[in-house]
């Protein structure tokens, strides 16, 4: 901790002047949409940036209540992860603190999106809109709203086993707001996810720092998650999660046609992890499918680390090419790697085509089995298909039409639909609706279609 | 013996402060990088969904386009 | 796969940032000497050249249309050149883009009377070490540079004006 001290004071004199300056992704190159740019206000340190520091002071400090029960140590240390992201923040915050005599980054964009969602797939249909409106205040101040919405009807094949088909509606609010100052953006966040047995808060903050002529950026978040499971028909049951979230990234200029972003983020949640409506299966010779059910019990923790490249490659009048790579990991026992590829061309003026790949291939959690040897088999048990061990595959297409250039209300708009079909193909699950002997039936596998209708208007 | 090292570390760096070095792509050249095309995330509430979509239905989850929000989805 | 992170990460990585930062200091943002001369064609088709402005005031703002803060700019700068002409002050609009294209789609939207020269090999802005986007330089009637602005912000239309009534009257 000293040490961490003594840098700090070593930081703060660095005689830090930043002059490099670059409008960057300020607006479409096609068109004369404009942009402003904002300035910073008075050069002494605002309450708001001392609030933010200690705010990630205290949290990232914040001693974990409550008994650890991980079954398996993660492979990443998750203390040096939080006290790298505590310094990288400081950091930032200390460089955003001195005084620069240009600026560079600009807040994002003014806008409304009008979405409309559709899932379709594995039994599960589940729809509604989505609205955000980002709006500056001000000149260093993005104010952005959300509102969204998801009308679900599941017969989803857990549900199909062992209840019946259910519909539900799950509201969530977010808003979001940024505060510009020079080169360094600070952002506060708040969603609110409400449905009828499962409530989410979440508070984030962020930070991000132009460095190095504008060619880098720095970024880091954290976020935390307070949420309450509940249970319909159960008015008796009510259980808490923490979730805290810790972000690093960095995004890189290498050339004029190429940038790329590193991230790196580990979550650790502990409370009632698990699902009331869910269980695992065991071989039960006293009964007359072969097996009966019990409830699943999971960890009361849970630690997850991530880490993915993402790069974008201009290819002139052949449109853009990008790709990405996550590999995941977490003390449960899962491992996952997912790879994405998309590409990008404009067509004409005013449309905008795109297609996208990913595959994704995970591996199963520790305690998880499709069929456990008997009952009480494990401390932990769990048959979420969700951990256990399957690829995903999804092939995308999506269509964006550019208007409204000479109107006077808005800057520009855009009409667009993105259509994307996954498939789920499990190695250790099986569908019980299939026939076989136990343990035999066939594996399970099925399709979604995801549907994205929207319009965006820039101001 | 740590403390020292990682101080000179600092040391040596800040030093190179004389030969910084300008940027190698020039302001001027960014007009590919600025393409709209180019974004990371040029449709958010798009991109938050289908990332949202994936979450509640795959084990992994992190590093992806920052989301907010939780999910009880069974 | 197993990554280990060791303790001293945290401070390695801080000591990379704040080198960082470090690295990134420049001297200060003070510009004499004669404004280099040079020959660039405009939009309307003729060679437009530095050394027969001498005798007027000259803004030289280096822009592009992709860049939000230029466009932002354009309006504000037009209504500087409108002024301020009549008493021998002129802007010149140098575009750095490689294409035409954009620049002439936008003035197609936001029209201005100042010339528009075509910096297509950013020759000129090698000259004069652009290192922003937006730049603006401002050059007095005896040639020398004497301003020099990096970046745009709401309200930096206002320091131009400052400068150039100043230079306008000697």
């Amino acid at each position: 901790m000293a040490g961490d001290v003594a840098f700090f004071a070593i930081a703060s004199l660095a005689p830090c002047s930043n002059r490099h300056v670059l409008c960057v992704r300020s607006g479409p190159a096609r068109g004369a949409a404009s942009h402003s740019p904002k300035k910073s206000t008075s050069p002494a340190i605002s309450i708001f940036q001392w609030v933010v520091f200690y705010a990630l002071t205290f949290l990232a400090s914040a001693k974990k209540p409550g008994a650890i029960e991980a079954p398996i140590n993660s492979k990443f240390e998750s203390n040096s992860v939080k006290s790298t992201c505590f310094l990288v923040a400081a950091s930032l915050l200390l460089l955003s603190v001195v005084p620069v005599i240009a600026t560079a980054a600009v807040l994002p964009e003014e806008r409304v999106d009008l979405l409309y969602h559709r899932y379709d797939g594995g039994g599960v249909e589940v729809d509604g809109p989505s609205v955000l409106v980002r709006k500056n205040v001000g000149d260093s101040v993005s104010v952005g709203l959300n509102y969204y919405v998801d009308n679900v009807t599941s017969a989803s094949i857990d549900v199909v086993v062992s209840a019946s088909e259910y519909t539900e509606e799950r509201d969530e609010y977010s808003i979001n707001v940024d505060y510009l100052r020079q080169k360094t953006t600070m952002s506060v966040g708040y969603t609110k996810s409400d449905e009828s047995d499962y409530t989410a808060e979440t508070w984030s903050m962020g930070i991000a720092q132009d460095m190095f002529g504008d060619l880098t950026t720095v970024s880091m978040g954290f976020a935390y998650g307070d949420n309450t499971v509940e249970q319909n028909g159960n008015p008796d049951f009510k259980e808490d999660t923490e979730v805290r979230s810790y972000r690093i990234g960095l995004s890189q200029i290498f050339t004029k046609n190429l940038i790329m972003a590193f991230t790196f983020e580990t979550i650790s949640d502990e409370g009632y992890l698990n699902n009331p409506y869910r269980s695992v299966r065991y071989v039960d010779g006293g009964s007359p499918v072969g097996y009966s059910f019990q409830q699943e019990v999971y960890p009361r923790t849970r630690t997850s680390n991530a880490v993915a490249v993402r790069g974008n490659y201009f290819l002139s009048q052949y449109g853009a090419v990008n790709a990405g790579l996550r590999y995941f990991e977490d003390n449960w026992g899962i491992e996952a790697m997912t790879y994405e590829l998309g590409y990008t061309i404009p067509y004409e003026e005013d449309w905008i085509l795109e297609a996208r790949f990913r595959y994704h291939d995970q591996d199963k959690a520790d305690f998880y089995s499709d069929l456990f040897p008997f009952r009480d088999a494990q401390n932990y048990l769990a048959r979420d298909k969700e951990l256990g061990k399957f690829t995903s595959t999804t092939l995308g297409l999506g269509g964006s039409y550019e208007f409204g250039r000479s109107w006077s209300m808005i800057d520009r708009g855009s009409l667009n639909l993105h259509v994307d079909y996954i498939y789920f193909d499990y190695d250790d699950f099986r569908d019980l609706t299939g026939s076989g002997a136990v343990g035999d039936e066939p594996l399970y596998d099925f399709d979604a279609t995801v549907t994205r209708l929207f319009a965006s208007f820039w101001f | 013996m740590k403390r020292i090292n990682c101080c000179s570390i600092l040391l040596a760096l800040s030093l190179l402060a004389g030969c910084a070095g300008e940027p190698w792509v020039k302001p001027y050249e960014r007009a590919n990088l600025a393409d709209p095309i180019m974004s990371f995330n040029r449709d958010p509430v798009s991109a938050s969904y289908l990332h949202h979509v994936y979450d509640s239905r795959e084990g992994a989850r992190g590093a992806g386009i920052a989301t907010g929000g939780g999910c009880g989805c069974n | 796969m197993n990554i280990k992170i060791s303790r001293s990460l945290p401070r390695l990585l801080t000591a990379c940032l704040i080198s960082l930062v470090c690295v990134s200091l420049t001297g200060a943002a003070s510009v004499k000497g004669p404004a280099p001369n040079f020959t660039l064609k405009s939009l309307s088709g003729k060679n437009l050249k530095l050394s027969e402005m001498t005798g007027n005031v000259v803004l030289i703002n280096f822009w592009a249309s992709w860049c939000g803060p230029c466009r932002e700019e354009m309006p504000l700068l037009n209504a500087l050149h409108k002024k301020y002409e009549p008493l021998g002050f002129t802007v010149l609009g140098v575009n750095v883009e490689e294409d035409m294209e954009g620049a002439m789609n936008f003035l197609g939207h936001v029209p201005v009377d100042f010339p528009i020269l075509l910096d297509n090999t950013n020759k000129v802005s090698k000259q004069y070490k652009v290192v922003a986007m937006p730049t603006t330089v401002v050059v007095d009637r005896d040639g020398n540079m004497r301003y020099l602005h990096e970046g745009y912000k709401p309200g930096d239309e206002k320091k131009y004006r400052q400068m150039i009534k100043k230079l306008v009257r000697e």
